[in-house]
């Protein structure tokens, strides 16, 4: 580890911070409703949009109907992702003469971009037509972040809300949100990234000549405009098969460092929109410091593994960390921050290969989404989803003070534990059953591409990134099989629905509750002592539930290598 | 709660029988009431099953997997155990309330007729009839005294030997079946039927019969499940992940970690705890209707506290004489006790009193003196003496104003001299502001002073109310003064609030206003009129000697009628919801001791490096315990045993400080949190070093 290393995290970590706010109140301005410096150019159009589609800002909606909503939505964004790919071979914009995609790998790729999972079987260069990557796969980038969002500001409301009983307008929430946060946002990264040197283009792939004379095809696109949304929604899902490894999706480390601040951006602002609808913005940075003091651990503990490398490879005379799938413009220090950024969000994009990394360093990336994405977590997806846990860990600790447990004046009672504890069982239920199946099915187990407690983890990784609707790849696996394709697909239908329905059924019953207020009998959820608590909840939680799978794939790995062997 | 109360969870008469009960509840139909209990039953059983096979084939460690098993059905045993101990310390207390329900002979009056009766047995009588009790008798069943007065000896239900009168009209006219009167004769409306009497009910509730689940119990009972659901799947995804890694784990062993993982310690107390609360209350004699209501005592924001008997004490005493100006302190002092002699009212007395310790005046004896008494009455609002054609009076100010004056234009033709008037006015007024009541003297016709009455706060009062605020607890003091006195008096006894000139209906629109705030709140009453702010507070405590309607309104009942004693039930509501979170961190945090006990025995057969004896995951055995098998049977003895150190624990309660929810919960997540995490690590290892000694494993 080296001090420019700690510096470069520090810096991360400071620009993060700095954003918190000034997004923070700009995001909750749009989704009360209230005017922003954007208003006069984008309000007109907000207006046509709803008279379009029927709605009207001023029409709220009961949790079921908000629920049906995004699954309405949802499905039909499904069918349309999946029918424009099986027809790509016949739609216009097809430079490369794509052909159908075979309809496993169509499901796969449709729902993994409707649940803001963003998991590739396919190489997006040599598989997607130009039409499908901007017409299905980019829309799907905003649409599917925009759910997220919608969701978290749905389930604030009903924390921010007394003996009420809708929970806002799930119509008005995306509009507002792919309106006024996404699209101007991308926009101006998009400038900003073609000024830093990624193709933006609807022309055909380029045929060069490398210096040794050697023929070579350079895959090009609208590249800058899709990186810009796959960051700022946490979608992770690469133009190019490389994904931010590939120099032409980022070229050196500006890019790679506002590529990074743009994935924490909306989901750590969100902290901030709660602090402000519930009054009190301490309690905001309580949850951002809960996230806060998960990654800053995730992020030493992998930095850590991977500068020290591999003994086995320093027997030989080779010194340093650990270089192997890592991109040399970006380092060991930004390779491992990349990781660990792209897996506590549930982004999924990627600059380095995690397959590569060392057994802890591996291990990380590999925890942050067995936590379920709450470190920061997917836009909207992190906050919900963080906020499942708190009423875990408000529910025993408030029994522990002697009260009925009550977050923010609302009583946590059996219908809200009922909720959340469904939504935290839904990951571990898909992450652990599809692999437990996964390694006894020989045909299954033919896709790794190394065997051992390392060929485990690629499995283990590529369900636990699925369910947790990050979509980044451990690597190593072949994943295009009819096996993977469908049981992947159902992984992130699970990881992603059966977490936003009890979200919103909390958020529904929250929202009708009464607001108690708060006393000395209550403990502050806003304290160091709350942070703590919920840190240990959740680590106590997933360590438990994962620790004998862990066990049998990173950890004992890890051992091994200390010993001499691998795999 | 004293100590000895506490002592009594090693009584052998409660834990023998306990043993029995132990056992006899291993009925499905009982265990299924239990979800974490009844896997754990479950899984033994089909271990159990395996095992006889596995005898029959021949095969596999017997001796071990015959230990797992019999530790597995002893972790059910406890857990049963636990329950029928707490069971058992309410089951003496019912035997005892059920000597009093003895069969008894009703004289049931029939018609108009009041004298003629007809002996029936009690068991017979309908809610209505009307039955005769006299002195000796038995009264057959709960009812309200419609005729008479009548001492009731009530020690069968209260166990306080002193009798209590009972009588018709107002708030004392309650009486329960299975009382006897002593003295005199009433005659009763019976109010409940045969099997729902008060008696009934509560041996039911001491029983722990009629114990329905808790909202906060059936959420926790949610998490459980949920935990349960989770380490299902960590368990049942092993054997795949085991034959991956090139090897075998048998069904004992995976069941062995299955059920130390899963939250056993609380599953297995959670009923004791809930039983044990409703017992703490029934020892501080308090009868809790449901156990919803202790819980609600736990979380009560607003308590409303009747002033006179809680706040104060229940009479208002002497405490200085003002004379106006022209008369000594003296005088005053001599003549209001010369007026108060006969007076035989708390307030009477305590004037008697303070005239001779401050000014040395003797109590004269009215018979030597000549005097005769004139009586209080509602219409003169006066009382004092006549002694041979002199006259001493005190009574409220206005009245001994309108006496004076009546009786100077009598006798003189002109009213007594504004001076006078206005002094003592002045006086009366001065004294009301600081929340006293003035008390007017007048000898003759001549106006001489005030008797300051005042309200005596109890010691100690404000003491605990400040400890009240500190669990975020608001008061509020409901009194007939004025607003002007009960101010005075609120602010002496440190209330957060109070309630002036309260009537029925303020009282109750108080309560609704407060429950609009989100807030919970706790009430005691005796009175009739008080029923409908009993029936619409959260927790309303009805005194014992109230009437039928408050207590059937309230869902407490305090034996003691103590309306002080609503302070512990808070406590009591509070430690019952401490002790279910407590163990059910210290469950949770107890499985990270038994992972890295079993985990490593598990997998320490995996991917072994040639010339190596374990695998790499041995490095997690941390404990060094001595051989896998050993440790898998440390795990699950400590996870037996666990149990039945916690069951005292769970009866008597973690205390509850007013320390401050942070300060609380900081407290109890080092004690039963990191406690949680560090005992197992000890105990596993403690217990794996005796199972190797002994050759167990």
């Amino acid at each position: 580890m080296t001090l420019i290393g700690w510096m470069q995290i520090l810096l991360y970590c400071a620009i993060v911070l700095l954003l918190v706010k000034p997004l923070g109140g700009y995001m909750y301005r749009v989704f009360s409703g209230d005017r922003t410096f954007l208003s006069p150019i984008l309000g007109p159009v907000e207006r046509v949009l709803y008279r379009i589609s029927g709605t009207s800002e001023n029409e709220e909606q009961h949790w079921t109907a908000y629920a049906a909503g995004i699954i309405f939505f949802s499905l039909v964004s499904f069918l349309a992702v999946y029918v424009l790919q099986r027809l790509q071979g016949v739609l216009p914009s097809n430079p490369a003469g794509m052909p159908a995609v075979e309809q496993g790998l169509a499901f796969n790729t449709a729902v993994s971009f409707v649940t803001n999972t963003n998991w590739q079987n396919y190489g997006g260069e040599s598989t997607m037509s130009y039409l499908v990557q901007m017409a299905a796969l980019t829309v799907q980038n905003f649409m599917s972040a925009a759910v997220g969002i919608a969701i978290a500001v749905a389930l604030i409301r009903g924390f921010a809300r007394a003996s009420g009983k809708s929970i806002g307008n799930f119509w008005v929430d995306i509009t507002r949100c792919t309106l006024y946060v996404l699209l101007p946002m991308c926009i101006v990264l998009t400038l900003v990234y073609v000024w830093l040197g990624m193709p933006q283009t609807l022309g055909p792939y380029v045929d060069a000549t490398t210096l040794e004379g050697a023929k070579q095809t350079l895959a090009l696109g609208p590249v800058a405009s899709q990186v810009a949304i796959k960051m700022l929604g946490t979608n992770g899902g690469g133009f190019f098969n490389a994904n931010a490894a590939h120099p032409f999706e980022n070229p050196d480390a500006i890019s790679n460092l506002i590529q990074m601040v743009t994935i924490f951006a909306l989901g750590a602002a969100l902290t901030n929109v709660f602090g402000r609808m519930v009054g009190n913005q301490r309690q905001g940075w309580a949850i951002l410091a809960s996230m806060g003091v998960l990654f800053v651990a995730g992020v030493a503990i992998c930095y850590w593994a991977e500068a020290a490398g591999n003994p086995l490879v320093h027997a030989l005379g080779i010194d340093g960390g650990n270089m192997e799938g890592k991109e040399t413009r970006f380092g060991i220090a930004a390779s491992a921050l990349f990781a660990v950024i792209t897996t506590a969000a549930s982004c999924g994009a990627v600059n380095a290969m995690h397959d590569s990394f060392t057994a802890l360093g591996g291990l990380i990336p590999l925890i942050n989404m067995q936590l379920g994405e709450v470190i920061v977590g997917g836009v909207g997806a992190g906050f919900y989803g963080i906020l499942m846990f708190i009423v875990i860990a408000v529910f025993v600790a408030g029994l522990m003070v002697g009260r009925t447990p009550e977050y923010l004046g609302k009583k946590i009672e059996a219908k809200e534990v009922k909720m959340a504890m469904l939504a935290i069982l839904a990951l571990p239920l898909v992450m652990l059953v599809f692999t437990a199946i996964a390694v006894v099915l020989p045909s299954a187990v033919a896709s790794m591409a190394n065997g051992g407690p390392h060929g485990f983890s690629e499995v283990l990784y590529a369900y636990t990134s699925a369910a947790a609707n990050n979509g980044s790849a451990f690597g190593g696996l072949s994943g295009n099989t009819p096996w993977y394709n469908l049981t992947l697909g159902v992984t992130m239908w699970v990881g992603r629905f059966f977490v936003i329905i009890p979200a919103l059924a909390i958020a529904g019953s929250l929202a009708a509750k009464k607001t108690v207020p708060a006393s000395a009998g209550t403990f502050p959820t806003d304290s160091p002592l709350f942070v703590g608590l919920l840190v240990g909840v959740i680590l106590i939680v997933v360590g438990l539930t994962f620790f004998p799978a862990l066990a049998i794939g990173p950890i004992v790995e890890h051992l091994a290598m200390i010993h001499g062997q691998t795999f | 709660m004293s100590q000895s109360k506490s002592a009594s969870i090693v009584d052998a008469r409660i834990l023998v029988p306990a043993i029995g009960g132990a056992f006899r509840k291993l009925d499905p139909r009982t265990l299924i009431k239990n979800p974490v209990m009844f896997v754990v039953a479950v899984v033994s059983l089909l271990t159990s099953v395996l095992f006889i096979r596995d005898l029959v084939t021949g095969g596999g460690d017997l001796g071990f997997t015959l230990q797992i098993i019999i530790w597995l059905w002893f972790t059910v045993l406890f857990a049963n155990f636990a329950e029928a101990v707490a069971e058992g310390r309410g089951k003496a207390q019912a035997d005892s309330l059920r000597k009093a329900r003895t069969e008894t002979q009703a004289k049931l009056l029939n018609g108009e007729d009041r004298t003629k009766f007809k002996l029936v047995p009690g068991t017979s009588l309908k809610v209505g009839d009307i039955v005769l009790v006299e002195a000796g008798d038995i009264i057959p069943s709960d009812g309200e005294v419609v005729e008479g007065v009548a001492s009731v000896n009530e020690a069968a239900i209260t166990g306080e030997s002193a009798p209590v009168i009972r009588e018709s009209g107002g708030d004392r006219s309650a009486v329960t079946g299975g009382t006897q009167v002593l003295s005199d004769w009433i005659r009763v409306r019976i109010s409940a039927a045969s099997g729902h009497t008060f008696l009934d009910r509560m041996i039911s509730l001491v029983e722990g019969a009629e114990r329905q689940k808790t909202p906060n119990e059936i959420a926790l009972n949610i998490l459980l499940v949920g935990m349960t659901l989770i380490f299902v799947l960590a368990t049942a995804t092993i054997p795949s992940f085991a034959a991956y890694s090139g090897g075998y784990i048998p069904v004992t062993i995976l069941v062995a970690l299955f059920v130390t993982l899963i939250p056993t310690t609380i599953g297995a107390l959670l009923s004791a705890i809930g039983i044990a609360g409703m017992d703490r209350l029934v020892r501080f004699n308090v009868l809790a209707m449901s156990g919803r209501a202790v819980e609600a005592a736990g979380d009560v924001d607003t308590l409303l506290l009747d002033k006179t008997g809680t706040i104060t004490l229940g009479n208002r005493q002497a405490t200085e004489f003002r004379p106006v100006k022209g008369v000594n302190e003296q005088e005053l002092a001599d003549a209001a006790q010369l007026a108060s002699l006969a007076d035989e009212t708390p307030e009477g007395r305590s004037i008697v009193v303070l005239a001779k310790e401050k000014y040395g005046i003797r109590a004269r004896d009215m018979a030597t003196l000549h005097a005769t008494f004139v009586p209080f009455t509602a219409q003169t609002r006066m009382s004092g003496v006549d002694i041979d054609g002199s006259s001493v009076r005190k009574g409220a100010v206005d009245a001994v104003l309108a006496h004076v004056n009546q009786a100077t234009v009598a006798a003189h033709g002109t009213r007594p001299t504004s001076d006078t008037n206005r002094d003592l006015q002045a006086i009366a007024d001065e004294i009301a502001k600081a929340g006293g009541t003035p008390l007017a003297v007048e000898r003759n016709g001549r106006l001489l002073g005030v008797v300051h009455l005042k309200d005596i706060v109890k010691g100690g009062i404000a003491e605990r109310f400040a400890e009240l605020r500190k669990m975020g607890i608001r008061t509020v003091m409901i009194t007939g003064d004025n607003p002007l006195t009960a101010a005075a008096i609120a602010a002496e006894a440190g209330v957060d609030d109070f309630l002036a000139q309260a009537t029925p209906e303020n009282k109750l629109s108080l309560i609704r206003e407060e429950q609009a705030k989100g807030k919970l709140v706790a009430m005691c009453g005796d009175g009739t009129n008080d029923a409908p702010a009993l029936a619409q507070a959260d927790v309303g405590v009805a005194m014992n000697t109230g009437t039928v309607a408050a207590r059937e309104a309230g869902n407490m009942v305090d034996l003691d009628s103590d309306p002080t004693k609503l302070i512990e039930i808070v406590e009591i509501g509070k430690a019952l919801l401490m002790t279910r979170g407590s163990l059910t961190t210290f469950s949770i945090a107890n499985d990270v001791a038994k992972y890295f006990a079993i985990i490593p025995a598990m997998f320490a057969v995996f991917y072994v490096a040639p010339g190596q004896k374990n695998g790499p995951l041995e490095a997690l055995n941390i404990m060094h315990l001595a051989t896998p098998q050993s440790a898998i049977l440390s795990a699950i003895i400590f996870n037996a045993l666990i149990i039945i150190a916690l069951i005292p624990l769970s009866l008597k309660g973690v205390k509850y400080r007013a320390i401050g929810a942070g300060a609380l919960l900081s407290r109890n997540l080092l004690i039963y949190g990191l406690g949680g995490i560090i005992v197992p690590f000890v105990g596993i290892k403690a217990i794996d070093m005796i199972v190797t000694a002994l050759g167990l494993a």
